[in-house]
């Protein structure tokens, strides 16, 4: 039997990947199964991700393949009934730093495993992440940092949401070069995660826990 | 009876040069690295510091001399920037005033300045391109250089006597070599200012750390020309044209260096590292993409009789095995969170370990919290010589005084080898 569409993602093979989804697409394939089975692709590069097995340009690498197969599905979908999200999430790079590799990661991450993501860029003061926890009523929020001015940035942003009352409505995770558990300690926020998998690891757990 | 600062500047001196060739000193050098922390400590913001020659030499003294510090570390050469980036219109930062806060450190912005199509235009010539298509792009000031004649045209008498003159006739080139010696005249005087500086501290008994830059090839391509993310897709889409273009490159990093070296006169080169620590690529990646070329840049400033201080930002554990393989005690693996016992077992006994103290624990731990840690590095990095304290990316900016205190003072008092 040949392999299948999702483990010949999962192994990068990126000219075969595009040739089955020219393939199939000729041949009237329903797009959005084309979709979910790259999406089983992605989740066997974060699995190997996890085990250590790849490293972040192959998570950079399945980005871009990822993409491709999406830009070549997209004009099918027209008018295809819209997905169902799993759950809402606030993300962004806390104020004064403009660090964005990262942050970028994760959202990309968190939107192939299918969460509805409110990216707000990098260099987000503490009232914007409010502001937007209350239009959306997401219950999960992101904050990116790299440099060491983030720390207080970080501690700054969680204190605002904190004097909004809306602290207890939201789990907040930290993520970035520096960040370790003694930082989440120090910005009061519920968790960090060392890279983009284990910030959907985390987003699964508390959405399916809630 | 006190020292004079002759005497002290030679103790200081041999401390550093002992923990460097593996010998014994008397106790562990104590030498943080800072680059706005000297400047926020003196009382200015990141935007006076970057602009104001003077105020940054007299914050950094201040400093040096509060702290006692062994060994210092010049912070011109990465803080005094201002003038130079405004004149010229750089794109590739956002400084203080220009984009990030006036007490914000300057930060890159992550971009593809050089697109994955011109690998064949750097290839073929890459001091054309980085003057006619790279230059223009990220100093704006000197975009008008795009108008410049293809310069190896320019080896005949219609290119030599007609296109090449006739280019810096137009006025849009004659303002950009305008500006261009206005940068130049500002860095003369930020060089000058940095030289005296240093002659200064001299006369003061302290001495300067480094008086040169180096880069890896892959971190060079990567952060300057293909962005992250470009050069990651590179491995795989046109892994050969990124090794022939990290070749190119490798002797031109070697080559201005070893001029710094000549210019500053201090035999030791600063290479931070930023693309190849554990996670950012496999270990197999790391043998082929990044070490190699890295290895010639080490090895080739080592012949030189210059020490590569070597910067492995973020977690190598992994790589240690690896990058043990060079000439022993020549060089310093300055190391921010690689596991200290791991460090100590590979690499004791062969390359000078610095760092390692926790940048999260200067900023936010108390200085009890930084004693505890000291301790354990001197116990077990310390242990036989070979070892240089200082941060894991040396002061954060926003470290707490009292926390650099406690770890230079505690050092200097438990560091002692009987």
């Amino acid at each position: 039997m040949p392999q299948d569409f999702a483990s010949i993602l999962g192994d990068l093979k990126k000219q075969e990947t595009l040739e089955i989804t020219q393939k199939w697409l000729a041949s009237g394939k329903d797009p959005m199964a084309i979709l979910n089975d790259a999406r089983r692709g992605i989740e066997i590069v974060g699995q190997r991700f996890t085990s250590g097995e790849y490293f972040l340009p192959d998570l950079i690498y399945s980005g871009e393949i990822l993409k491709q197969v999406t830009e070549m599905v997209a004009p099918e979908l027209k008018g295809a009934a819209k997905v169902k999200k799993l759950g809402k999430v606030v993300l962004g790079t806390v104020a004064y730093d403009i660090h964005n590799i990262g942050l970028n990661m994760v959202d990309f991450m968190l939107d192939t495993f299918g969460f509805e993501v409110y990216n707000l860029g990098v260099d987000v003061p503490a009232e914007k992440f409010v502001e937007k926890i209350k239009t959306t009523g997401a219950p999960i929020v992101g904050l990116s940092g790299f440099l060491t001015l983030s720390f207080n940035s970080m501690k700054e942003t969680v204190d605002a949401i904190k004097a909004a009352g809306l602290r207890d409505k939201v789990k907040i995770m930290i993520g970035g070069a520096q960040m370790n558990d003694d930082i989440r300690k120090y910005a009061g926020a519920d968790a960090f995660g060392r890279d983009a998998v284990a910030a959907v690891s985390l987003v699964k757990q508390w959405i399916g826990g809630t | 009876m006190g020292k004079t600062p002759e005497e002290l500047y030679q103790e200081r001196e041999k401390r550093f040069n002992d923990a460097i060739q593996l010998k014994v000193p008397d106790r562990v050098p104590i030498a943080p690295h800072f680059i706005f922390f000297g400047a926020k400590y003196g009382g200015l913001n990141c935007q006076e510091a970057m602009y104001d020659y003077d105020r940054l030499a007299e914050t950094t003294r201040k400093t040096v001399v509060d702290f006692d510090l062994d060994v210092y570390m010049n912070p011109s050469y990465l803080v005094s920037l201002g003038p130079m980036m405004e004149i010229l219109g750089e794109r590739q930062f956002k400084w203080p005033g220009h984009g990030v806060s006036v007490d914000s450190t300057y930060q890159y912005v992550e971009k593809e300045y050089m697109t994955a199509d011109e690998y064949d235009a750097f290839l073929n010539d890459p001091t054309d391109y980085i003057l006619r298509t790279y230059i223009p792009r990220v100093l704006g000031a000197l975009e008008p250089l795009k108008m410049l004649p293809n310069i190896p045209g320019a080896s005949y008498f219609v290119g030599l006597l007609i296109l090449l003159p006739m280019a810096f006739a137009m006025e849009p080139v004659a303002q950009a070599l305008e500006a261009l010696a206005r940068a130049g005249q500002e860095s003369l005087k930020m060089l000058s200012r940095l030289e005296a500086f240093d002659k200064e501290m001299a006369a003061l008994g302290f001495p300067s750390m480094l008086g040169s830059y180096g880069w890896a090839p892959f971190d060079c391509i990567g952060d300057h020309f293909r962005g992250t993310t470009g050069i990651m897709l590179d491995m795989y889409e046109r892994p050969d044209k990124l090794l022939a273009a990290m070749d190119k490159l490798t002797p031109a990093i070697i080559g201005t260096a070893v001029g710094l070296v000549q210019q500053s006169g201090i035999p030791r080169c600063f290479i931070p590292l930023h693309k190849g620590l554990d996670g950012f690529m496999s270990p197999q990646q790391f043998d082929t993409f990044y070490w190699p070329t890295l290895k010639k840049v080490i090895l080739a400033l080592i012949d030189q009789n210059i020490v590569p201080i070597v910067l492995w930002e973020g977690d190598c554990t992994s790589r240690l095995e690896t990058i043990v393989d060079i000439p022993k005690g020549k060089a310093i693996y300055f190391f921010e969170s690689t596991d200290m016992h791991r460090a100590k077992e590979v690499l004791g006994g062969q390359v000078c370990i610095m760092g390692l103290m926790p940048s999260w624990l200067l900023c936010t731990g108390s200085p009890q919290d930084v004693r505890d840690y000291c301790k354990r590095l001197i116990d077990v990095v310390g242990k036989g010589g070979g070892y240089i304290l200082n941060g894991g990316v040396g002061i954060p900016d926003e470290a707490k005084p009292e926390n650099v205190k406690a770890m230079v003072d505690f050092t200097k008092e438990y560091g002692v080898y009987k």
